[in-house]
């Protein structure tokens, strides 16, 4: 009768945490996996169009990105409503791309230079007077490869 | 052990982002113009123009955008040229209406916007061009080899995929792209 004597009612026996560094290990490195660093702000609005006859952009190192769209909404005190492009962690006139993209080029090593891609982010509600502008300073540069940067999604949900 | 590491989740939780890095591919026309003036054919132009409130005009008819996919696969498939002639093509599938393009090495589609068009209304229409040429290309590459343009060439694009299969990939890729070349002229922004 003394064995079950001894028991307690109602006192359940602590749930071991030996375990947690592994799953927290897991969730690490899951997380190292799949992301990537961050390496701008964004000081505009980028809510990027869908579509769905998409290409994904391969390999990090060839991809010179151009962002544009409205400032937001703390900068759109400073630099209005109107659509900026933001190259790194500034805004920029459309005269500076050419000289971005020069500059960025020649950071990259000697055999990626030809086969590097512009990236366009552009928010949705931007006009095209802006991504012509790029896209004329682009072609002056001859950095004549682009990738309009989307979602992947159905394109008509774009002009609902 | 496990403060250590959830620290380390931490920082790579603030720090990172999941890549969406997709989009649509294009090659923009080099700036200086060729030594030598083309001669294109009016009936080889596919014009389509979008307007500031992202109306479509399409071979100067009003157009839904939900209709501009088959009227550029219609144009491109044509294949208007007469049997026998050294420009005949004999795997479109298309009416063969003299009035429209040759064959698809001659098809070129123009895109016109304007400055105030929207961004989002663009893409939407270059989305359904480039899907336009992708639809018959998956349907020459199912017919040549069973299987989807669009699926061999992320295979061929994806850089882990081994060298021995990509060479394979490479020779079908090209073939279909000469069978449909992508050729989509985007002209100098005018007032529409």
């Amino acid at each position: 009768m003394s064995k079950f004597a001894k028991k307690k009612d109602g006192d359940l026996p602590a749930v071991s945490t030996a375990s947690l560094p592994d799953i927290v290990f897991m969730l690490l490195f899951f997380f190292m996996t799949v992301t990537t660093m961050k390496d701008s702000s964004l000081f505009v609005e980028n809510v990027l169009p869908n579509a769905d006859q998409i290409k994904k952009l391969e390999k990090k190192d060839r991809v010179i990105y151009i962002y544009a769209g409205k400032p937001t909404q703390e900068y759109a005190k400073t630099f209005g409503e109107e659509p900026k492009i933001q190259l790194n962690d500034k805004f920029a006139n459309v005269s500076e791309v050419g000289s971005y993209v020069l500059a960025e080029r020649a950071t990259k090593p000697q055999e990626l230079q030809n086969v590097l891609t512009t990236a366009l982010k552009v928010d949705k509600n931007a006009s095209m007077g802006i991504v012509m502008d790029i896209k004329q300073e682009l072609r002056k540069v001859n950095a004549l490869k682009v990738n309009y940067t989307t979602y992947e999604g159905n394109a008509f949900n774009n002009i609902q | 052990m496990a403060d250590i590491a959830f620290l380390l989740l931490i920082f790579f939780l603030v720090t990172t982002t999941i890549e969406t890095d997709a989009g649509l591919d294009r090659m923009l026309p080099p700036i200086e113009p060729p030594d030598t003036d083309v001669v294109i054919k009016q009936k080889n132009i596919f014009t389509v123009s979008i307007n500031k409130s992202g109306q479509l005009l399409v071979e100067e008819e009003l157009m839904n955008l939900e209709n501009l996919r088959d009227a550029a696969i219609a144009f491109l498939d044509n294949g208007g040229a007469p049997a026998g002639s050294p420009e005949y093509c004999n795997y479109c599938q298309g009416k063969r209406d003299a009035s429209s393009s040759d064959n698809p090495q001659k098809a070129i589609i123009s895109l016109k916007n304007d400055r105030e068009t929207a961004y989002k209304t663009y893409i939407t229409v270059q989305n359904e061009l480039v899907g336009a040429y992708n639809d018959l290309r998956n349907r020459e590459s199912r017919r040549l080899y069973n299987r989807d343009f669009t699926d061999m060439e992320s295979e061929y694009l994806n850089p882990e995929t081994p060298s021995s299969v990509r060479d394979e990939l490479k020779e079908k890729v090209q073939r279909i792209q000469e069978l449909f070349p992508q050729k989509l002229s985007e002209a100098e922004t005018s007032k529409i």
